[in-house]
C-alpha cells in the first residue's frame, strides 16, 4: 500500500470507483480506494439494479440521463470491452390516483425537457407493455423505453479495473481505521494496514457515511436504514421494464439472467446497520406482487437479503467538498439511488476534486440545508 | 474430459477452470468469485458448489477451509413460491 497519495477515497461502490477512474482519467497520480470488504460489498451490491431517468426534479433527471448515456457506452468511455448486463426494456411506473397522475404528468414536463424519452399510458396502454399485470386498480402509467437494469458487481468491477490500468491502488479488506487532522486540514488516513499521508479525502462509504464524517468530528446529517430486497429462481421471459409504484411502494424486475428482483421501502424501521432479513418483508412481499403480478405466484424465492440507504434530510445526495474542514469532500445521503447516479456522479465529483467548472449545473452541497434548499423530488421510494 | 470443463456449480453451469481462472486472477473470497460467476445464485443458492469452490482457494492461496466459508446464510432455506407464502398466512 501506498504511504503517500494525492487523495484517499473511502469506499469501494460504484462512487468510489467511479470517482477513482475519472480522477485517474484526468492525470491525478496516486489515488487510493480503501475498501473494507470487497468490491460493491455495501449499499451497492445490494441494491435492485435498477436505473431510471424519470425523475420529477431537472437535476435527477439530467443527472441520470447522463449517467445512463455513459452506461450505454460504457465499453468507449472505459476504453476496455466490458459487459455489464444492460438491459433497457423501461421503468413502467404505476400510478393509483388522480392526484399521483398529476404529479406523473408534472414530471413528465420535467423528463421531456431533457429529451427523456419517457410518455403517459393509460392503465389498457401499461397492460400492454406487460401483460402479466393486474390493472384493476391502475390510474394510469408513466413509461421511459430506455430505463432499465445494470448489474452492480460488473459495473462497479468495471469501473475498478479501469481506474487500476491507469495507476489507482485499490485496497480491498481494507479499512479507515481515522483521520489525521492538523490545523483544519486533512493529513492522512491511518488503515488497519497503514498510515496513508494525503491532504484530500473522499467520504464514499455509503452505509457508514456518518461514521467516516465522525473521525473528523462532522455530524454529517445523514444516518443508514435498512431496506429488504428478495430474489427467484430464473424463469422464461415474463417482464420487460422494472414495474415500480411510489404509493403501492414496491419495485419489481425481472433481470436478463431470468430471475425476479424485487423489494419495498419498510415502515418505522429503526435507523441504524442492521441488515438482517425478516420473514415479516417475505410475507409482505409475496402478498404485494401476487396481487400486482399474479402470473408470478408459482415462482420460488430463493434468497433474501438487506442493505443500507444512507438518507440525508431530502433523500437526495450530499456532494461537496466541507466547509470546515478543506480537503474532506463527501458523496453521501445517496437515499436508495447512487447506483443509478453513479456514473455521472463520478464525472462530477472529479471535476469538484480538480477544481474544474462542473459539467452539470447542479446543487448538491451541505450547505443547501442552511439556506433552506432542500431538494424536493417527488420521485422516490 | 478436460479437468477444467468439469461443472462446479449446476445451477449456473459454472465450470472449475473458470473459478481456477478468476482466483489466479486475485479473487480469493466466495463472496467475489460468486458476484462475478454467479456460482452459487441459483435455485441450491451454493449448498453444492461452496465446498468444491472453497476447496480450490485453498489448494491454490494455501488459506485454511475455516478462513474462507465465511459467508453469509439467508433465508430462504429453501426455494418457495409467492403461491406458498401467501396461502401460509394467518387469516385475518
Amino acid at each position: 500500500m501506498k504511504s503517500k497519495a494525492d487523495i484517499v477515497i473511502i469506499g469501494g461502490g460504484i462512487i468510489g470507483c467511479a470517482v477513482a477512474f475519472n480522477l485517474a482519467k484526468k492525470g491525478m497520480r496516486n489515488i487510493v480506494v480503501l475498501e473494507k470488504g470487497f468490491l460493491a460489498s455495501g449499499a451497492t451490491g445490494r441494491c435492485g439494479a435498477g436505473v431510471r431517468q424519470q425523475w420529477g426534479t431537472l437535476q435527477n433527471c439530467l443527472l441520470a440521463k447522463e449517467s445512463m448515456t455513459i452506461l450505454e457506452n460504457i465499453s468507449d468511455y472505459l476504453e476496455e470491452k466490458v459487459d455489464i448486463e444492460l438491459k433497457q426494456r423501461g421503468y413502467l411506473l404505476l400510478s393509483f390516483s388522480e392526484k399521483e397522475t398529476e404529479q406523473f404528468s408534472k414530471n413528465l414536463q420535467v423528463q421531456h425537457s431533457l429529451n427523456i424519452p419517457s410518455r403517459a399510458l393509460t392503465a389498457e396502454e401499461a397492460g400492454e407493455i406487460v401483460p402479466i399485470l393486474n390493472t384493476e386498480k391502475v390510474h394510469s402509467a408513466a413509461f421511459c423505453p430506455t430505463d432499465g437494469h445494470a448489474n452492480p458487481f460488473l459495473t462497479t468491477e468495471a469501473y475498478a479495473k479501469a481506474a487500476e490500468k491507469r495507476g489507482v491502488e485499490i485496497c480491498t479488506f481494507t479499512q479507515a481505521k481515522a483521520i489525521k487532522t492538523e490545523n483544519g486540514k486533512v493529513k492522512g488516513v491511518q488503515t488497519d494496514k497503514g498510515y496513508i499521508e494525503t491532504g484530500r479525502i473522499l467520504n464514499a462509504a455509503g452505509g457508514w457515511a456518518y461514521e467516516i464524517g465522525e473521525m473528523v468530528g462532522l455530524k454529517l446529517p445523514v444516518f443508514s436504514e435498512r431496506h429488504e430486497i428478495l430474489v427467484t429462481e430464473k424463469v422464461p421471459p415474463m417482464l420487460d421494464p422494472m414495474v415500480m409504484s411510489f404509493s403501492y411502494n414496491i419495485y419489481c424486475q425481472q433481470t436478463p439472467n431470468g430471475s425476479f428482483v424485487m423489494g419495498h421501502g419498510p415502515k418505522n424501521e429503526k435507523p441504524g446497520h442492521n441488515v438482517n432479513s425478516t420473514w415479516q418483508f417475505l410475507e409482505a412481499m409475496a402478498q404485494k406482487v401476487t396481487y400486482l403480478l399474479p402470473d408470478i405466484k408459482k415462482v420460488r424465492v430463493v434468497r433474501q437479503w438487506a442493505g443500507s440507504y444512507n438518507i440525508s434530510p431530502d433523500r437526495q445526495p450530499i456532494i461537496c467538498e466541507s466547509e470546515q474542514l478543506p480537503g474532506y469532500y463527501m458523496a453521501i445521503g445517496f437515499s436508495g439511488h447512487g447506483f443509478m447516479l453513479g456514473p455521472s456522479i463520478g464525472v462530477y465529483l472529479s471535476e469538484l476534486i480538480t477544481g474544474e467548472t462542473p459539467s452539470y449545473d447542479v446543487t448538491l452541497d451541505l450547505g443547501r440545508f442552511a439556506r433552506n434548499e432542500s431538494i424536493a423530488e417527488p420521485s422516490v421510494v | 474430459m478436460r479437468e477444467d470443463d468439469i461443472i462446479i456449480c449446476r445451477c449456473e453451469d459454472v465450470t472449475l477452470g473458470t473459478i481456477r481462472e478468476l482466483i489466479r486472477q486475485g479473487y480469493t473470497t466466495l463472496e467475489e468469485i460468486k458476484r462475478i460467476a454467479r456460482c452459487g445464485m441459483g435455485p441450491c443458492q451454493g449448498k453444492t458448489c461452496t465446498p468444491l469452490i472453497a476447496r480450490e482457494i485453498a489448494a491454490i492461496t494455501g488459506k485454511g477451509i475455516h478462513e474462507i466459508m465465511k459467508q453469509n446464510h439467508r433465508p430462504p432455506f429453501g426455494g418457495v413460491t409467492f403461491e406458498e407464502i401467501v396461502s401460509g398466512r394467518d387469516e385475518e
